[in-house]
């Protein structure tokens, strides 16, 4: 009844594809993904080597910024410590000691790296269950047993080596 | 500039030897034995040109001192100098302290330095009315 020609098929199945793939791609633009930084603009950095950045770290300045600007203009033993140091915050974020703060990030590098190691070790541990096959017959303690016995009666290494050891008046180790 | 190890007194008295290595290492040349080689005072000259300029605008001031930070050595006093009063001439306080912030972590470990850097600047800080990071306290975090 229904006679849907190859083509109507062809183009119903695209448009499904599209209208799911902007659905999809709208939905990533509404929630909380960290944006990209515009490289194509000066950018603001921290960098104990490259001390003056290319744009001041506050974009946006209230009235009494602005004001604080204007002051700048003049003599700057008019300003007192609090501007002067709010001057400085409004073209950089952080300070040279500040920068240089140690982090604790090598405790979440070696943390890290252990639970890695541990995880490796439980699956380790469980191949060693599951995986491996049974040890050959020549691993048991009776079959070593008679396999020294053996090594000994044939007088293996007897100047300085294996039987060498053997006390064969005694019976043992020398 | 300070090349080697500075050979200061912990007095700061400035006797100091503007101490050069054994052989004049050449700043910013390349290591064909051919080429000319630039003097101290050549580089201080050029630098203190540079930062003098008196329509000195912005970018030439960042494009200067992150230059000068790059370089593997302390700037001499005089080149701070004329880089602060280029400061002033854009109305850039901010820039100022950050240079002296930057210098003191130029020195690296040779503590003895910044301080004598800043005794010979204290008549322009003066001057211009510069306050010094650890005047404003935020040398410490």
């Amino acid at each position: 009844m229904l006679h849907l020609s190859a083509r109507r098929v062809g183009s119903l199945l695209a448009r499904r594809a599209t209208a799911a793939l902007s659905t999809s791609s709208a939905r990533m633009a509404s929630h909380d993904v960290a944006q990209a930084a515009d490289m194509s603009q000066p950018m603001y950095w921290d960098r104990l080597d490259t001390p003056l950045p290319d744009k001041p770290f506050k974009d946006v300045l209230t009235a009494a910024d602005k004001s604080l600007k204007q002051k700048e203009k003049g003599p700057w033993s008019q300003l007192t410590k609090e501007e002067k140091i709010a001057l400085y915050r409004m073209s950089f974020c952080q300070t040279y000691p500040e920068m240089k703060q140690k982090t604790s990030e090598w405790k979440t590098v070696i943390g890290g790296m252990f639970i890695f190691l541990g995880f490796t070790g439980l699956v380790v541990w469980w191949q060693r269950i599951y995986v491996y096959p049974p040890h050959p017959r020549t691993f048991d303690e009776e079959w070593q047993a008679k396999q020294l016995k053996r090594m000994l009666d044939m007088r293996i290494n007897p100047v300085e080596g294996f039987s060498a050891k053997w006390d064969y008046e005694k019976g043992q180790w020398k | 500039m300070f090349r080697a190890v500075s050979r200061l007194s912990a007095t700061g008295v400035r006797s100091l030897a503007r101490s050069r290595p054994c052989y004049s290492a050449p700043l910013a040349s390349r290591c064909y034995s051919h080429g000319k080689v630039e003097t101290d005072e050549e580089f201080d000259a050029r630098w203190v040109t540079y930062f003098n300029k008196p329509d000195i605008d912005a970018w030439e001031l960042r494009k200067g001192m992150n230059t000068l930070i790059g370089y593997d050595l302390v700037p001499e006093a005089k080149i701070l100098d004329s880089a602060l009063r280029a400061c002033r001439r854009l109305n850039d306080l901010a820039s100022a302290i950050r240079i002296l912030e930057a210098v003191k972590d130029k020195a690296g470990p040779h503590k003895e330095i910044y301080p004598y850097l800043m005794q010979e600047l204290k008549p322009t800080l003066s001057e211009l009315g510069i306050s010094t990071p650890e005047e404003l306290g935020i040398d410490k975090l």
